[in-house]
């Protein structure tokens, strides 16, 4: 038994217990931040705040919901909408926010690739990062499914349906995954479960993990400035801050944090109590009916550039059946941004912008990927699904040749 | 390698086998839980009777949650190798959902049209356009007369899944 004195305060008597004081300087007031970086190193803390906010709202929710095929739809439309107190805010600010996140997501993303915070170290970073990525999609998808809803239905209908792309047990897998041969009241309850247990929690083990490979290799910064946070760390220690290159991560950087925060919520909440409409489809206000598909169906937005990638090859090739070229590209579309860390040969982390070729990559990258979501979201008929087709091809082929655009790179700068 | 090390090992395997065997077991459990309940697999023989079908206009019927299309050809559309013949008339019987990825194609004025993806079949339930990868499926079913039933797996049924594997 470790020895332990009597304590003089309530604080000190915690201390003696679980050491909060090291605790709090291991996490907080001694966690290094560089000093030059810009708003967009704010997107962790917005991240981890509509989180919050989404699992919040969620518990009000659950509280109403039933997840039964006969009582989903009104306990939704009508227990929810118009008899629970604030029922509609609970559910415009849980809709607005899963959508909303997403975009945070990318920024954050796109941030992370044209500062090169992926490699050389930072692997662990992006590889927890995208496992959030994929995570946030499927809990997306899940929860889209439980207003059940014609959107719901028919959404749900056609992500299981990829599932039958799987060699040889596909047809059977697709059942197992519904519990039934069509999409029916076991899907329902069983994507309930992983909507408001399974995939939260995991989503919070993963944001665990993701903060934790941030602390030996560092937040990266606008110039990709290499040095070490140990002496920067003592320089601010003794009190020279204006030279050090770090600040602590509580209370200086956080309030920087909590200023973009603050614009954010004001943005956020504005979608949430005037434009909450783009969040929720009208299609998905009538009832889920197995026997009738809606006229055109698409997903929600921040799934549009891959479902174009999926749907883009309407054609067979070389004996490729079209429904096989989609499902491969698809598959490539959301696996590729996990090995992104090896297609990048350059060995020097720069910003894309002292990286010529790369800056080129990077923009194209951004508008092939606006073209696919616009041309997601438009019928797949005519002079669209060439534009769908092309915009697909590019994408597979950015990722290919990314290993060559980066080596050029680093050639012309001496670096290789 | 000391004495103890060695029944340390063995407690280590021991547990390691104890564990693999209850872990393949609980994989077992989860998996059939998921799988489609007894009551689900039982549900549902659908009986229809092709004899009101007017040519030309297809119609949709349930079963097992699924619609089936029941065209009756008129005389200008081709005959296919899974036509169901019976006396003059020729049928297409399909489960109308689009072979890529489940959505319903709606007919329009000579063939079926699917608005997710664009995929198209023909009177014959053929796929010709688009990425659908296979005809549109054709359900089990016994014939009697001029009457249908889906889910049972009749002689005429046979044949033609015969010939659309050919």
């Amino acid at each position: 038994m470790a020895k332990f004195e009597k304590a003089n305060s309530v604080g000190e008597w915690l201390d003696q217990r679980l050491n909060l004081t090291t605790f709090n300087k291991v996490m907080m007031t001694e966690y290094w931040i560089p000093k030059d970086i810009n708003f967009l190193w704010a997107m962790g803390v917005l991240l981890a705040t509509t989180f919050g906010i989404l699992i919040i709202s969620g518990i009000f929710l659950m509280m109403y919901y039933k997840p039964d095929i006969n009582l989903a739809f009104d306990s939704v439309n009508y227990t929810i909408m118009q008899e629970v107190a604030f029922g509609w805010l609970f559910r415009h600010i849980h809709g607005v926010a899963a959508s909303v996140i997403f975009l945070i997501i990318y920024i954050h993303m796109f941030t992370g690739i044209y500062y090169g915070s992926y490699k050389q170290g930072r692997e662990m970073i992006w590889i927890s990062g995208m496992l959030l990525f994929m995570t946030f999609s499927a809990a997306g998808f899940s929860g889209y499914m439980l207003p059940w809803g014609q959107m719901s239905y028919w959404a749900a209908m056609v992500i299981t349906n990829l599932f039958g792309g799987v060699p040889v047990i596909g047809p059977e897998l697709v059942v197992w995954i519904r519990g039934d041969f069509n999409v029916a009241d076991a899907t329902l309850t069983r994507f309930f479960m992983l909507h408001v247990f399974l995939l939260p929690i995991t989503i919070m083990g993963i944001i665990g993990l993701h903060f934790y490979t941030l602390r030996i290799p560092h937040v990266n910064n606008q110039t990709s400035d290499e040095f070490d946070f140990d002496t920067e760390a003592e320089k601010y220690l003794a009190g020279n801050k204006k030279e050090s290159k770090v600040i602590p991560f509580w209370p200086v950087f956080i309030s920087k944090d909590l200023a973009v925060l603050g614009v954010f919520l004001i943005f956020y909440f504005y979608l949430v109590f005037f434009h909450y409409n783009f969040a929720m489809d009208p299609v998905n206000f009538d009832p889920a009916n197995n026997m009738v598909t809606p006229a055109h169906i698409y997903p929600e937005w921040y799934f549009l550039w891959s479902y174009e990638v999926l749907r883009g090859f309407f054609f067979d090739i070389a004996g490729f059946k079209a429904f096989d070229i989609g499902l491969i590209a698809f598959a490539f579309a959301n696996a590729i941004f996990l090995v992104l860390p090896w297609l990048d040969r350059d060995p020097k982390i720069l910003p894309a912008h002292k990286r010529p070729m790369f800056f080129v990559w990077f923009w194209i990258l951004m508008v092939d990927l606006i073209v696919l979501t616009v041309y997601g979201k438009l019928p797949p008929t005519g002079t669209n699904a060439w534009v769908g087709f092309f915009a697909a091809v590019a994408f597979i082929l950015l990722f290919l040749i990314l290993p060559i655009v980066t080596k050029i790179d680093a050639k012309k700068r001496g670096s290789l | 390698m000391s004495k103890e090390t060695n029944r340390r090992d063995f407690i280590g395997y021991s547990f390691a086998a104890v564990a693999a065997v209850g872990g393949a077991a609980s994989l077992v459990g989860m998996k059939q839980a998921w799988d489609p309940l007894p009551s689900v697999l039982a549900g549902g023989f659908t009986t229809i009777d092709l004899a009101p079908v007017k040519a030309g206009e297809p119609e949709t019927f349930v079963w097992r949650g699924k619609p089936i299309f029941i065209l009756k050809k008129t005389a200008e559309m081709e005959s296919s190798s899974r036509d169901l013949v019976i006396g003059a008339d020729r049928f297409t019987v399909a489960i109308g959902l689009c072979t890529h990825l489940g959505c319903i194609p709606a007919w329009k004025k000579d063939k079926w049209k699917c608005a997710c993806h664009g995929g198209e079949f023909n009177p014959s339930a053929k796929q010709v356009f688009g990425p659908p990868p296979r005809p549109l499926d054709l359900p089990p079913f016994s014939l009697k007369g001029t009457v249908i039933t889906l889910g049972e797996d009749g002689p005429e049924h046979q044949a033609i899944a015969a010939a659309m594997k050919a």
